[in-house]
């Protein structure tokens, strides 16, 4: 889907051709409530190149909804607050954008789904409407144009009888196609990175299939970079070529996903790793990690992770763990990720 | 008009349709321990709104209760002679047409509104839960019917139907035949709030493990539905409460409602009506005292409503 | 759709005869002799006692005097007065003023509530919001009739902004008590958007609104009003029923010649077939508002055509 706008500038400012398509440095998101300031990330960090999938991975209250609302500056504030860092957009810092800048931004270069299409979408306005507003607010189409470029979407996520349907309403799809919706909604300007939050934790698994493949047939026909948030390990094994652990709003373990995976360097990675069920390898029981994650009012000194951690001591109450590099492409923020990472060597 | 959408309008308490990520990110995952009703007196206990209703309903509980502590002249001593006196010293709030002290009558006004209030949200409310919970709970058959009833009732709207009913039935119309009537009135908008909360309830997953485990229907109702149902319900019959002193008022107001020689607000303010301009006190005081008690019951349910419902805050 | 209309038709139905039964037999089938109930202190001659018998037909059996009662209904007669003269007059000639009146104080309470609600709504805890709130609730507790006193002697005779009785002065007569008449409505109405407002404001849809670039105007100008007014119109359509009520005790006050007033007549002369055939009246558009208000919600939300 060709465009006619010039792609080297971002809100006016001219891009860094040497640039990721994506930087988030140092991030720091806040919520300030009447309990106390609620600290959801605490110094994320990350890269986004062209054509590649991240996936951010981490339990609920870990910060990666977060996160990818505040690259899209959507947090509602007040409560929340960017406290500091930076993201950068092909070299263009997000945070310092005026709100108007920011909006023009949204949607159009970079833009986002979320996990319940039922909720997400709009409840009393038809499908093709939604689609066809992306066309008429950031491109100024007239609205028959807008409704054919509506169903020409729909019929690219490969949703059936496209031009009957436009007109249909939310609830009137199945849940699949519901995502799908959503999905084509989001990719209609043809945006430079898609966000995808939790795409398909509300379906069942064999559309889970089907919407993963949807969205990697897609991204290797835009080039599009791929953010995709998920507690589901086994998504991010096929599909992310860089995974971000997160725990208590930072990351714990960065690097290639497979890599990660085989040999974790991180307690917590460990942990999730193991806490799966596996076909290969007989169990008697699952081994869930121990504990709950943290209260983000009051993150445990030291390192955040040490309570639930087996490797836990006294250095960790002391020092929070730094980004330790265990090649020259990951990191891992453990005191003693060589020894975590011997125990799965040769795995 | 769907029952989600009566709970709504009576209640302001939205029922649960879609949740909200801020929440989601911004509350802390482990919460304090303690049950709703702990959190929401300690949450009541710093607001003005609760604290200014509660002040105002206990002094007119009193005022109803032992109505002689405000005042030792007798309402019902008229001396003609001294009919329609401005306010002073003597006759704080003046006299009416008959010579009585108006402001001995308003205070003694006060019984007749409480008490009234509190006999018919009382006995309203416990229809209302009990058919409520029944047709809520056990659904089927049983709950078209009791829907059907109170569709019927809702379709004849308070003020008509209390004419209609009073004037045509009771010859005489004292303290209990009004209470009647506006608890028979009255009792379906409560019941429809019972039902939809027990209907939400019931979706919960504890009452499906209650039912696994083999308790028996009466004791999920009582022990685990009805429990956590109540805190609208609660938040309802308080307003309720000055929701019915103000219908009496206009019924008596309007002639159907209580008759003299009975002293009630409503009865004071139709009689003030002819002379409003050359005694206006007639109107004041008894419009007055109204005003802040159906005020105060209501902010009471507002505060209340606030403190129960945490979605709202 | 369709379905849906026909299932409310057939929702209706019972309801329309429970309700007209419970008002004749309330009426006409309780013990005791009910035309003396009706007269009240009125003393009737014989004759004119077996007259009324006949009219109503009080010797049938209970459902023949329904039925029969309900087939005038139908062809307009809603009984008479004890002078022999048709309440179908009564009705010709006050329903055009409560019209007026009640069309005048729903586009006020509509207009101003909506207004009031979504400015409350949208900076929630603010200046506004705090504003409307205590306003609101102070309307709502004041009964209607103490504030119809107040408006009079404030606003009418006071400082003579609005005459405050008859309908002499046209349309400008009907402007104070419409605005009294509609006060309470007002009131919850506003109420009742603002709270739609804000929990629309925090529903999922509105942060993808948000996300997809849209100005915070149109997301809530759009997005969410649409949502936020479905249960404002469903109030409407109960909101008819205290009008009624409230029209009774407005038009008495101002001394608007409406049914209203009328029905206060009735029960100040004790005439109880009038007070009965013209609260019947009005119970019939009641229901039949509120069976059109359903339509209406469903037009305005789709998830529910399909209930």
């Amino acid at each position: 889907m060709a465009t006619t706008l010039s792609r080297d500038a971002v809100a006016g400012r001219p891009v860094d051709p040497a640039a990721p398509l994506l930087a988030v440095e140092d991030l720091h998101v806040e919520f300030r409530i009447d309990a106390g300031t609620v600290r959801a990330v605490n110094g994320l960090s990350y890269t986004l190149r062209r054509g590649e999938t991240v996936a951010i991975l981490g339990e609920s209250g870990s910060g990666k909804s977060v996160s990818a609302q505040a690259v899209m500056g959507i947090i509602d504030s007040p409560p929340g607050f960017v406290t500091g860092g930076s993201v950068r957009f092909r070299g263009v810092e997000l945070l310092d954008l005026p709100e108007a800048e920011r909006r023009r931004v949204r949607g159009d270069r970079i833009a986002m789904i979320f996990q319940d299409a039922l909720t997400a979408l709009n409840p009393v306005f038809p499908v093709g409407w939604q689609i066809a507003e992306m066309f008429r607010m950031h491109r100024g189409l007239p609205r028959k144009e807008a409704r054919e470029k509506a169903i020409e979407l729909m019929e690219r996520v490969k949703i059936p009888s496209a031009r009957t349907r436009v007109g249909s309403y939310p609830h009137e799809f199945s849940g699949g196609m519901r995502q799908r919706v959503m999905i084509a909604m989001a990719l209609s300007l043809d945006p430079e990175i898609l966000i995808a939050d939790e795409p398909t934790t509300a379906l069942d698994v064999t559309v889970q299939a089907q919407i993963m493949s949807l969205l990697a047939e897609l991204q290797q026909q835009t080039g599009m970079g791929l953010i995709l948030i998920t507690h589901d390990l086994g998504v991010v094994a096929e599909v992310a070529e860089e995974v971000v652990v997160m725990y208590a709003g930072r990351e714990v373990e960065k690097g290639p996903s497979l890599p990660v995976y085989h040999q974790p360097a991180h307690p917590y990675t460990m942990g999730l790793m193991d806490s799966l069920p596996r076909r290969d390898v007989h169990t008697e029981r699952l081994q869930p990690i121990k504990g709950s994650p943290p209260d983000l009012l009051a993150i445990p000194s030291g390192c955040p992770f040490r309570p639930r951690c087996p490797y836990t001591r006294e250095i960790c109450t002391r020092e929070e763990p730094p980004l330790a590099a265990v090649t020259p492409e990951r990191v891992s923020a453990c005191h003693f990720w060589e020894e975590v990472s011997r125990e799965r060597a040769g795995a | 008009m769907s029952d989600r959408d009566r709970e709504r309008l009576f209640t302001s308490s939205p029922a649960p349709v879609v949740a909200s990520f801020e929440e989601l990110e911004a509350e802390p995952i482990i919460r304090r321990e303690g049950s709703l009703y702990a959190d929401a007196w300690r949450q009541l206990r710093r607001r003005p709104m609760f604290i200014i209703s509660g002040i105002l309903i206990v002094i007119l509980a009193v005022m109803a209760i032992w109505p002689g502590l405000f005042t030792r002249a007798d309402p019902r001593a008229c001396d003609l002679a001294d009919s329609l006196l401005r306010p002073s010293s003597q006759h704080w709030f003046g006299t009416d047409v008959q010579g009585c002290d108006y402001y001995a009558r308003t205070i003694w006004g006060a019984r007749v509104s409480i008490t009234i209030g509190v006999l018919v949200t009382a006995c309203a409310t416990l229809i209302a839960v009990l058919l409520g919970s029944v047709a809520g709970y056990y659904g089927g058959i049983v709950d078209t019917l009791i829907a059907r009833l109170t569709d019927i009732w809702f379709a004849i709207p308070t003020i008509l139907g209390g004419i209609v009913i009073l004037r045509s039935i009771f010859s005489t119309r004292g303290l209990l035949q009004v209470s009647l009537v506006l608890i028979v009135l009255g009792w379906p908008t409560m019941l429809r709030l019972v039902r939809s909360a027990v209907m939400a309830t019931k979706e919960m997953d504890y009452v499906d493990a209650a039912r696994a485990l083999g308790v028996r229907n009466i004791r999920i109702i009582r022990r685990h539905i009805l429990p956590n149902a109540v805190a609208p319900v609660i938040v309802y019959a308080t307003i309720t409460v000055g929701v019915i002193i103000s219908a009496e008022a206009a019924l008596s107001f309007l002639g159907v409602g209580l008759q003299l020689p009975a002293i009630s607000w409503g009865l004071m303010i139709s009689v003030a009506q002819n002379r409003i301009l050359t005694a206006p006190h007639l109107l004041l005081f008894p419009g007055a005292f109204l005003s802040v008690t159906v005020f105060s019951f209501i902010l009471m349910g507002d505060a209340l409503r606030d403190a129960l419902d945490p979605r709202l805050r | 759709m369709g379905r849906y209309l026909i299932r409310r038709l057939l929702q209706f139905i019972p309801v329309f005869v429970g309700a007209t039964l419970l008002i004749f037999i309330m009426v006409w089938a309780i013990p005791g002799d009910p035309i003396a109930a009706l007269a009240g202190d009125r003393v009737l001659p014989d004759q004119v006692r077996q007259e009324i018998r006949d009219r109503y037909n009080l010797d049938d059996p209970l459902i023949v005097q329904y039925g029969k009662y309900m087939g005038g209904v139908f062809q307009g007669d809603f009984g008479d007065d004890f002078r022999g003269r048709p309440v179908t007059d009564l009705l010709g000639q006050r329903l055009p003023i409560t019209v007026r009146l009640a069309l005048l104080a729903f586009g006020f309470e509509v207009v101003l509530g909506i207004i009031a609600g979504i400015l409350a709504g949208v900076r929630r805890g603010g200046f506004v919001d705090n504003l409307v709130l205590i306003s609101t609730l102070v309307v709502i507790a004041i009964p209607i009739f103490v504030l119809g006193f107040l408006a009079q002697l404030l606003l009418g005779v006071r400082f003579g902004w609005f005459p405050v009785s008859g309908v002499q002065r046209g349309l400008y007569s009907y402007v104070l008590p419409a605005m009294v008449l509609g006060s309470v409505s007002l009131a919850y109405i506003a109420r009742l958007t603002r709270t739609s407002l804000i929990e629309n404001l925090r529903a999922d849809y509105v942060r993808t609104a948000t996300a997809k670039g849209l100005s915070r105007r149109r997301v809530v100008g759009i997005h969410t009003f649409r949502n936020s007014m479905i249960p404002v119109v469903t109030f409407l359509a109960i909101d008819l029923g205290s009008l009624m009520g409230g029209a009774i005790i407005t038009e008495t006050i101002f001394n608007i010649p409406g049914l209203g007033r009328a029905v206060f007549e009735g029960v100040q002369r004790q005439e109880g077939t009038v007070v009965v055939g013209i609260v019947t009246f009005l119970v019939l558009v009641y229901m039949v508002a509120n069976l059109l208000v359903d339509v209406l919600y469903a037009v305005l939300d789709p998830r529910i055509r399909y209930e």
